[in-house]
Protein backbone atom coordinates (compact mmCIF):
# COMPACT_ATOMS: atom_id res chain seq x y z
CA UNK A 1 0.00 0.00 0.00
CA UNK A 2 1.59 3.02 -1.04
CA UNK A 3 1.33 6.15 -3.30
CA UNK A 4 2.91 7.37 -6.75
CA UNK A 5 4.00 10.58 -6.63
CA UNK A 6 4.25 12.05 -10.51
CA UNK A 7 7.44 14.01 -10.65
CA UNK A 8 6.98 15.47 -13.76
CA UNK A 9 3.67 17.14 -12.84
CA UNK A 10 4.42 17.73 -8.49
CA UNK A 11 5.11 20.93 -8.02
CA UNK A 12 7.08 19.96 -4.60
CA UNK A 13 4.63 22.60 -2.80
CA UNK A 14 3.97 20.21 0.59
CA UNK A 15 0.41 20.33 0.79
CA UNK A 16 0.22 16.36 0.59
CA UNK A 17 2.11 16.40 3.36
CA UNK A 18 0.54 18.93 5.54
CA UNK A 19 -2.95 16.89 5.48
CA UNK A 20 -1.27 13.35 5.53
CA UNK A 21 -2.88 11.77 8.82
CA UNK A 22 -0.05 9.27 8.93
CA UNK A 23 3.11 11.53 8.69
CA UNK A 24 3.72 9.18 6.07
CA UNK A 25 5.04 11.82 3.45
CA UNK A 26 7.66 14.14 3.50
CA UNK A 27 9.04 17.34 1.03
CA UNK A 28 12.56 16.76 0.76
CA UNK A 29 13.85 20.38 -0.91
CA UNK A 30 11.85 19.50 -4.22
CA UNK A 31 10.96 16.04 -3.80
CA UNK A 32 8.43 14.28 -1.66
CA UNK A 33 9.01 10.78 -0.02
CA UNK A 34 6.90 8.37 1.03
CA UNK A 35 7.62 5.83 4.37
CA UNK A 36 6.09 2.59 5.37
CA UNK A 37 3.29 4.45 7.60
CA UNK A 38 1.42 5.33 4.71
CA UNK A 39 -2.21 3.95 4.19
CA UNK A 40 -3.13 4.34 0.97
CA UNK A 41 -6.02 6.76 2.43
CA UNK A 42 -6.00 9.11 -0.62
CA UNK A 43 -6.15 12.58 1.42
CA UNK A 44 -2.80 13.18 -0.35
CA UNK A 45 -3.91 12.44 -3.81
CA UNK A 46 -7.40 14.45 -3.64
CA UNK A 47 -5.91 17.56 -2.42
CA UNK A 48 -2.72 18.05 -4.41
CA UNK A 49 -3.37 21.14 -6.12
CA UNK A 50 -1.38 19.52 -9.72
CA UNK A 51 -3.15 15.75 -9.59
CA UNK A 52 0.09 14.43 -9.29
CA UNK A 53 -0.41 11.78 -6.79
CA UNK A 54 -2.03 8.34 -7.68
CA UNK A 55 -2.96 5.69 -4.82
CA UNK A 56 -2.13 2.04 -5.61
CA UNK A 57 -4.21 0.02 -3.20
CA UNK B 1 28.15 25.11 12.35
CA UNK B 2 28.18 24.97 16.05
CA UNK B 3 27.28 21.70 17.99
CA UNK B 4 25.52 24.32 20.21
CA UNK B 5 22.71 26.42 20.11
CA UNK B 6 20.24 28.84 22.58
CA UNK B 7 17.41 28.57 19.83
CA UNK B 8 16.95 26.64 16.14
CA UNK B 9 14.80 28.07 14.35
CA UNK B 10 13.86 25.17 11.08
CA UNK B 11 12.28 27.06 8.18
CA UNK B 12 13.76 30.67 6.76
CA UNK B 13 10.17 32.04 5.93
CA UNK B 14 8.74 35.10 7.44
CA UNK B 15 7.57 33.18 10.93
CA UNK B 16 10.97 31.43 11.17
CA UNK B 17 13.39 34.39 10.38
CA UNK B 18 11.67 36.73 12.46
CA UNK B 19 11.43 34.51 15.41
CA UNK B 20 15.47 33.85 14.36
CA UNK B 21 15.74 38.20 14.38
CA UNK B 22 13.96 39.01 17.66
CA UNK B 23 15.54 36.26 19.41
CA UNK B 24 19.15 37.26 17.88
CA UNK B 25 18.74 40.92 18.88
CA UNK B 26 17.85 40.10 22.66
CA UNK B 27 21.50 38.65 22.49
CA UNK B 28 20.86 34.85 22.10
CA UNK B 29 22.83 32.50 20.25
CA UNK B 30 20.50 31.53 16.94
CA UNK B 31 20.57 29.33 14.28
CA UNK B 32 18.17 29.78 11.32
CA UNK B 33 18.13 26.65 9.13
CA UNK B 34 16.06 26.74 5.67
CA UNK B 35 15.94 23.27 3.48
CA UNK B 36 15.62 24.35 0.10
CA UNK B 37 19.17 26.10 -1.78
CA UNK B 38 17.05 29.45 -2.10
CA UNK B 39 15.34 30.59 0.29
CA UNK B 40 11.73 32.34 -1.15
CA UNK B 41 11.71 29.86 -4.05
CA UNK B 42 9.40 28.38 -5.29
CA UNK B 43 6.43 30.88 -4.15
CA UNK B 44 3.45 29.18 -2.34
CA UNK B 45 2.10 32.79 -1.86
CA UNK B 46 -0.30 35.34 -3.34
CA UNK B 47 2.29 38.09 -1.83
CA UNK B 48 -0.35 40.62 -0.48
CA UNK B 49 -0.03 42.07 2.50
CA UNK B 50 -1.53 45.07 5.17
CA UNK B 51 0.86 47.69 4.57
CA UNK B 52 -0.28 48.82 8.63
CA UNK B 53 1.30 45.79 9.86
CA UNK B 54 4.41 45.32 7.92
CA UNK B 55 5.54 47.94 8.79
CA UNK B 56 5.16 47.04 12.11
CA UNK B 57 8.44 44.36 11.18
CA UNK B 58 10.47 46.18 8.65
CA UNK B 59 10.54 49.50 6.67
CA UNK B 60 9.22 48.94 3.20
CA UNK B 61 11.61 48.79 0.42
CA UNK B 62 11.02 49.28 -3.38
CA UNK B 63 12.83 46.45 -4.66
CA UNK B 64 10.63 43.85 -2.46
CA UNK B 65 7.37 45.91 -3.54
CA UNK B 66 5.45 44.43 -7.01
CA UNK B 67 2.80 47.19 -6.38
CA UNK B 68 1.10 49.41 -3.87
CA UNK B 69 -2.75 48.56 -4.00
CA UNK B 70 -5.92 51.36 -3.23
CA UNK B 71 -8.58 48.88 -2.89
CA UNK B 72 -10.32 45.57 -3.63
CA UNK B 73 -12.87 44.83 -5.91
CA UNK B 74 -14.73 41.84 -5.41
CA UNK B 75 -17.15 39.87 -8.04
CA UNK B 76 -20.14 37.80 -6.92
CA UNK B 77 -21.13 34.89 -9.32
CA UNK B 78 -23.47 36.69 -11.49
CA UNK B 79 -20.69 39.98 -11.80
CA UNK B 80 -21.60 41.89 -9.30
CA UNK B 81 -18.89 44.27 -8.24
CA UNK B 82 -18.54 45.23 -4.72
CA UNK B 83 -15.41 47.79 -4.29
CA UNK B 84 -13.77 48.55 -1.24
CA UNK B 85 -11.31 51.23 -1.87
CA UNK B 86 -9.30 53.76 0.86
CA UNK B 87 -10.71 56.96 0.63
CA UNK B 88 -9.18 58.17 3.70
CA UNK B 89 -6.80 60.77 3.25
CA UNK B 90 -3.22 59.20 3.11
CA UNK B 91 -5.21 55.95 2.90
CA UNK B 92 -2.95 52.77 3.46
CA UNK B 93 -4.33 49.62 2.21
CA UNK B 94 -2.03 46.79 1.01
CA UNK B 95 1.52 45.41 -0.88
CA UNK B 96 1.64 43.13 -3.47
CA UNK B 97 5.55 41.92 -2.32
CA UNK B 98 8.04 39.88 -3.94
CA UNK B 99 8.33 36.98 -2.01
CA UNK B 100 11.59 35.71 -3.46
CA UNK B 101 13.25 39.28 -2.53
CA UNK B 102 11.45 39.97 0.74
CA UNK B 103 11.91 36.14 2.16
CA UNK B 104 15.35 36.65 1.97
CA UNK B 105 15.37 40.53 2.96
CA UNK B 106 14.65 38.79 6.22
CA UNK B 107 16.72 36.24 6.79
CA UNK B 108 19.18 38.34 5.74
CA UNK B 109 17.78 40.70 8.81
CA UNK B 110 18.28 38.09 11.08
CA UNK B 111 21.39 37.58 10.10
CA UNK B 112 22.34 41.04 10.65
CA UNK B 113 21.21 40.55 14.02
CA UNK B 114 23.38 37.70 14.61
CA UNK B 115 21.79 34.67 13.56
CA UNK B 116 23.81 32.04 11.84
CA UNK B 117 21.60 30.70 8.72
CA UNK B 118 22.47 27.72 6.78
CA UNK B 119 20.44 26.93 3.51
CA UNK B 120 20.36 23.59 2.08
CA UNK B 121 19.89 22.47 5.32
CA UNK B 122 16.95 20.18 6.25
CA UNK B 123 15.66 18.86 9.94
CA UNK B 124 15.19 14.85 10.00
CA UNK B 125 14.35 14.73 13.29
CA UNK B 126 14.33 15.98 16.97
CA UNK B 127 16.68 15.08 20.07
CA UNK B 128 14.44 14.36 22.56
CA UNK B 129 15.56 13.39 26.00
CA UNK B 130 13.09 13.33 29.62
CA UNK B 131 10.30 14.69 27.34
CA UNK B 132 12.17 17.36 26.83
CA UNK B 133 13.38 18.82 22.80
CA UNK B 134 16.49 18.72 23.49
CA UNK B 135 18.03 19.63 19.86
CA UNK B 136 17.49 18.87 16.18
CA UNK B 137 19.21 16.06 13.73
CA UNK B 138 20.04 17.74 10.95
CA UNK B 139 21.15 17.16 6.96
CA UNK B 140 23.84 19.54 5.57
CA UNK B 141 24.83 18.89 2.28
CA UNK B 142 24.45 15.34 2.42
CA UNK B 143 25.96 15.17 5.57
CA UNK B 144 24.04 14.56 8.83
CA UNK B 145 24.74 16.42 12.06
CA UNK B 146 23.26 16.83 15.83
CA UNK B 147 22.71 20.37 17.01
CA UNK B 148 21.66 20.89 20.58
CA UNK B 149 19.94 24.08 22.07
CA UNK B 150 17.53 25.49 24.60
CA UNK B 151 14.97 25.51 22.65
CA UNK B 152 13.69 24.60 18.92
CA UNK B 153 11.24 26.85 16.92
CA UNK B 154 8.99 24.93 14.31
CA UNK B 155 8.92 27.52 11.56
CA UNK B 156 8.76 24.65 8.80
CA UNK B 157 5.39 25.66 7.06
CA UNK B 158 2.20 23.66 5.64
CA UNK B 159 4.40 20.59 5.75
CA UNK B 160 5.68 20.96 8.95
CA UNK B 161 6.98 17.81 10.82
CA UNK B 162 8.37 19.42 13.42
CA UNK B 163 5.21 19.77 15.39
CA UNK B 164 4.72 16.22 14.89
CA UNK B 165 7.89 14.60 16.05
CA UNK B 166 6.81 16.33 19.73
CA UNK B 167 3.79 14.89 19.70
CA UNK B 168 1.34 17.82 18.16
CA UNK B 169 -0.78 16.40 15.58
CA UNK B 170 -1.16 19.28 12.66
CA UNK B 171 -2.47 17.24 10.05
CA UNK B 172 -5.10 19.27 8.03
CA UNK B 173 -8.26 17.44 6.64
CA UNK B 174 -9.53 18.31 3.68
CA UNK B 175 -12.16 20.99 4.90
CA UNK B 176 -9.53 22.16 6.79
CA UNK B 177 -7.23 22.85 3.48
CA UNK B 178 -6.97 25.44 0.48
CA UNK B 179 -5.99 23.55 -2.46
CA UNK B 180 -4.45 26.59 -4.34
CA UNK B 181 -2.97 27.01 -7.58
CA UNK B 182 -1.02 30.33 -9.25
CA UNK B 183 -0.03 31.75 -12.42
CA UNK B 184 1.96 35.05 -12.73
CA UNK B 185 0.77 36.32 -15.98
CA UNK B 186 1.35 39.02 -18.28
CA UNK B 187 -1.63 40.71 -20.56
CA UNK B 188 -4.34 40.91 -18.23
CA UNK B 189 -4.84 44.39 -18.29
CA UNK B 190 -6.30 44.96 -15.05
CA UNK B 191 -6.07 48.26 -13.25
CA UNK B 192 -2.94 47.87 -11.02
CA UNK B 193 -4.26 49.63 -8.23
CA UNK B 194 -6.90 46.85 -7.20
CA UNK B 195 -7.08 43.30 -6.45
CA UNK B 196 -9.84 41.12 -7.52
CA UNK B 197 -11.43 38.54 -5.95
CA UNK B 198 -14.29 36.21 -7.99
CA UNK B 199 -16.43 34.27 -5.92
CA UNK B 200 -18.33 31.54 -6.99
CA UNK B 201 -18.96 27.52 -6.92
CA UNK B 202 -18.54 26.99 -10.16
CA UNK B 203 -15.44 28.95 -10.45
CA UNK B 204 -13.99 28.36 -7.03
CA UNK B 205 -15.70 26.04 -4.89
CA UNK B 206 -15.58 27.36 -1.26
CA UNK B 207 -12.60 29.42 -2.88
CA UNK B 208 -12.40 32.27 -4.83
CA UNK B 209 -10.09 33.46 -7.52
CA UNK B 210 -7.18 35.96 -7.43
CA UNK B 211 -5.62 38.68 -9.36
CA UNK B 212 -3.66 40.95 -7.42
CA UNK B 213 -1.17 43.56 -9.48
CA UNK B 214 2.55 42.53 -9.50
CA UNK B 215 3.60 46.22 -11.42
CA UNK B 216 5.03 46.45 -14.76
CA UNK B 217 1.65 44.78 -16.65
CA UNK B 218 1.85 41.70 -14.55
CA UNK B 219 -0.29 39.81 -12.51
CA UNK B 220 -0.79 36.82 -10.05
CA UNK B 221 -3.99 35.16 -11.22
CA UNK B 222 -4.61 32.33 -8.25
CA UNK B 223 -7.19 29.87 -7.19
CA UNK B 224 -8.11 28.28 -3.62
CA UNK B 225 -10.84 25.87 -3.37
CA UNK B 226 -11.47 23.91 -0.36
CA UNK B 227 -9.68 20.01 0.05
CA UNK B 228 -12.98 18.56 0.12
CA UNK B 229 -13.95 19.84 -3.06
CA UNK B 230 -11.25 19.40 -4.69
CA UNK B 231 -10.06 15.47 -6.23
CA UNK B 232 -12.36 15.44 -9.33
CA UNK B 233 -10.93 18.23 -10.40
CA UNK B 234 -7.83 20.09 -9.32
CA UNK B 235 -6.91 23.60 -8.33
CA UNK B 236 -4.76 23.86 -11.24
CA UNK B 237 -7.66 22.43 -13.73
CA UNK B 238 -9.97 25.15 -12.31
CA UNK B 239 -7.25 27.92 -12.66
CA UNK B 240 -6.77 26.66 -16.66
CA UNK B 241 -10.80 27.22 -17.11
CA UNK B 242 -10.99 30.39 -15.05
CA UNK B 243 -8.25 31.80 -17.01
CA UNK B 244 -8.69 30.38 -20.61
CA UNK B 245 -12.49 31.78 -20.07
CA UNK B 246 -11.14 35.27 -19.15
CA UNK B 247 -8.24 36.25 -20.64
CA UNK B 248 -7.68 33.78 -23.35
CA UNK B 249 -4.62 35.97 -24.80
CA UNK B 250 -2.56 36.60 -21.51
CA UNK B 251 0.93 34.51 -21.26
CA UNK B 252 1.91 32.72 -18.39
CA UNK B 253 5.23 33.24 -17.24
CA UNK B 254 5.39 31.70 -13.61
CA UNK B 255 3.19 28.48 -12.30
CA UNK B 256 2.83 28.39 -8.47
CA UNK B 257 1.04 25.92 -5.84
CA UNK B 258 0.66 25.39 -2.40
CA UNK B 259 -2.04 24.26 0.06
CA UNK B 260 -3.34 26.75 2.88
CA UNK B 261 -4.21 26.09 6.39
CA UNK B 262 -7.99 27.36 7.20
CA UNK B 263 -8.54 24.98 10.19
CA UNK B 264 -8.07 28.26 12.57
CA UNK B 265 -6.14 27.80 15.92
CA UNK B 266 -5.12 24.46 16.82
CA UNK B 267 -5.41 22.75 20.09
CA UNK B 268 -1.41 23.20 20.98
CA UNK B 269 1.73 24.88 19.78
CA UNK B 270 3.94 24.37 22.15
CA UNK B 271 6.08 21.48 23.85
CA UNK B 272 8.63 21.09 26.16
CA UNK B 273 11.71 23.17 24.51
CA UNK B 274 9.51 23.70 21.61
CA UNK B 275 7.29 26.22 19.92
CA UNK B 276 5.50 26.58 16.13
CA UNK B 277 5.12 29.48 14.15
CA UNK B 278 3.28 30.61 11.10
CA UNK B 279 1.99 27.98 8.50
CA UNK B 280 3.59 25.27 10.98
CA UNK B 281 1.20 26.31 13.38
CA UNK B 282 -1.90 26.70 11.45
CA UNK B 283 -1.89 30.07 12.25
CA UNK B 284 -3.05 31.61 8.58
CA UNK B 285 -6.47 33.58 8.32
CA UNK B 286 -9.25 30.92 7.71
CA UNK B 287 -11.17 32.96 5.40
CA UNK B 288 -8.58 35.42 3.24
CA UNK B 289 -6.01 32.65 3.54
CA UNK B 290 -3.28 35.58 4.51
CA UNK B 291 -0.60 34.36 6.30
CA UNK B 292 2.27 36.57 6.31
CA UNK B 293 1.50 38.81 8.83
CA UNK B 294 0.41 35.98 11.43
CA UNK B 295 3.82 34.76 10.90
CA UNK B 296 5.71 37.50 11.68
CA UNK B 297 3.23 38.48 14.65
CA UNK B 298 4.10 35.14 16.18
CA UNK B 299 7.29 34.99 15.17
CA UNK B 300 8.61 38.29 17.42
CA UNK B 301 6.24 36.99 20.05
CA UNK B 302 8.23 33.55 20.07
CA UNK B 303 11.17 35.21 19.95
CA UNK B 304 11.05 37.31 22.80
CA UNK B 305 9.66 34.48 24.99
CA UNK B 306 12.11 32.21 23.81
CA UNK B 307 14.08 34.68 25.14
CA UNK B 308 12.35 35.43 28.19
CA UNK B 309 12.83 31.49 28.59
CA UNK B 310 15.88 30.74 28.82
CA UNK B 311 16.68 34.00 30.72
CA UNK B 312 14.42 32.19 33.31
CA UNK B 313 16.34 28.49 32.88
CA UNK B 314 12.76 27.35 32.13
CA UNK B 315 11.69 26.21 28.80
CA UNK B 316 8.98 23.75 30.26
CA UNK B 317 5.80 23.90 28.15
CA UNK B 318 4.05 25.61 31.19
CA UNK B 319 7.16 28.15 30.69
CA UNK B 320 6.00 28.43 26.95
CA UNK B 321 2.54 29.13 27.74
CA UNK B 322 3.40 32.37 27.83
CA UNK B 323 3.30 32.35 23.67
CA UNK B 324 0.38 30.53 23.57
CA UNK B 325 -1.53 33.21 25.80
CA UNK B 326 0.12 36.12 23.45
CA UNK B 327 -0.59 34.86 20.10
CA UNK B 328 -3.92 33.70 20.69
CA UNK B 329 -5.07 36.43 22.91
CA UNK B 330 -3.71 38.90 19.41
CA UNK B 331 -3.88 37.32 16.01
CA UNK B 332 -5.62 33.96 17.62
CA UNK B 333 -8.60 36.11 18.24
CA UNK B 334 -8.78 37.57 14.36
CA UNK B 335 -8.28 33.46 13.28
CA UNK B 336 -11.26 32.27 15.08
CA UNK B 337 -13.13 34.97 13.99
CA UNK B 338 -12.44 34.26 10.05
CA UNK B 339 -13.23 30.80 11.28
CA UNK B 340 -16.68 31.85 11.93
CA UNK B 341 -17.02 33.50 8.89
CA UNK B 342 -15.73 30.07 6.68
CA UNK B 343 -17.57 27.92 8.28
CA UNK B 344 -20.75 29.99 6.96
CA UNK B 345 -19.20 31.23 3.93
CA UNK B 346 -18.21 27.46 2.11
CA UNK B 347 -21.86 26.84 2.31
CA UNK B 348 -23.76 29.68 0.56
CA UNK B 349 -24.92 28.65 -2.93
CA UNK B 350 -23.95 30.97 -6.18
CA UNK B 351 -27.34 32.52 -5.56
CA UNK B 352 -26.88 33.24 -1.60
CA UNK B 353 -23.52 34.90 -2.84
CA UNK B 354 -25.46 36.95 -5.40
CA UNK B 355 -28.09 37.94 -3.11
CA UNK B 356 -25.17 39.13 0.02
CA UNK B 357 -23.63 41.22 -3.14
CA UNK B 358 -26.94 42.74 -3.95
CA UNK B 359 -27.80 44.02 -1.03
CA UNK B 360 -24.42 45.82 -0.71
CA UNK B 361 -25.05 47.51 -4.08
CA UNK B 362 -25.89 50.60 -2.28
CA UNK B 363 -23.30 50.65 0.29
CA UNK B 364 -20.39 53.24 0.22
CA UNK B 365 -17.02 51.45 1.55
CA UNK B 366 -14.85 54.30 2.99
CA UNK B 367 -12.38 51.64 4.42
CA UNK B 368 -11.02 48.03 3.64
CA UNK B 369 -11.54 46.27 6.75
CA UNK B 370 -13.34 43.11 6.13
CA UNK B 371 -14.85 44.08 8.92
CA UNK B 372 -17.36 46.41 7.70
CA UNK B 373 -18.06 44.67 4.68
CA UNK B 374 -19.14 41.92 6.59
CA UNK B 375 -21.23 44.25 8.92
CA UNK B 376 -23.00 45.79 6.15
CA UNK B 377 -23.51 42.76 4.88
CA UNK B 378 -25.26 41.24 8.25
CA UNK B 379 -27.54 43.92 8.66
CA UNK B 380 -29.06 43.54 5.50
CA UNK B 381 -29.26 39.56 5.32
CA UNK B 382 -29.59 38.80 9.44
CA UNK B 383 -31.19 35.81 8.74
CA UNK B 384 -28.51 34.16 6.40
CA UNK B 385 -26.14 35.12 8.25
CA UNK B 386 -27.76 34.98 11.77
CA UNK B 387 -24.01 32.71 12.73
CA UNK B 388 -22.25 35.62 12.53
CA UNK B 389 -24.16 37.56 15.17
CA UNK B 390 -21.24 36.90 17.83
CA UNK B 391 -18.75 38.14 15.74
CA UNK B 392 -19.46 41.68 15.38
CA UNK B 393 -19.56 42.17 19.49
CA UNK B 394 -15.71 40.85 19.56
CA UNK B 395 -14.51 42.41 16.64
CA UNK B 396 -15.43 45.51 17.30
CA UNK B 397 -13.57 44.76 20.59
CA UNK B 398 -10.45 43.93 19.06
CA UNK B 399 -10.40 46.77 17.02
CA UNK B 400 -10.57 48.73 19.95
CA UNK B 401 -7.73 46.72 21.35
CA UNK B 402 -5.17 46.50 18.47
CA UNK B 403 -5.47 49.55 16.28
CA UNK B 404 -5.72 48.47 12.94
Amino acid sequence: MTIKVNKFKCGYCGACVGVCPAGALELVETWIEVDDNCTSCGICAKICPLGAIEVSR
Amino acid sequence: MKDYYDVVVVGAGPAGSITAKTAAEKGLSVLLIEKRQEIGDPVRCAEGVSKVWLRKHINPESRWICADVKGSRIFSPDGTMIEMAEEVAGGEVGYVLERKLFDRVLAYESAKAGAQVFVKTRATGLIIEDDFVKGVRLMHWGQEYDVRCKIVIGADGIESKVGRWAGIDTSLKPVNIETCAQFLMSGTGIDQDYCYFYLGNEMAPSGYVWIFPKGGGLANVGIGILGSKSGKKTAFEYLNDFVADKYPDARILEVDVGGVPVSGSIERTTANGLMLVGDAARQSDPITGGGIINAMEAGRIAGEVACNAISEDDVSVERLNEYEEKWRSTIGLEIDNSLVVKNVFINFTDKELDGLAHSLQDVNFSSMSLLDLLYALFKANKKLLWDLRGLFRNVVKNELDFDH
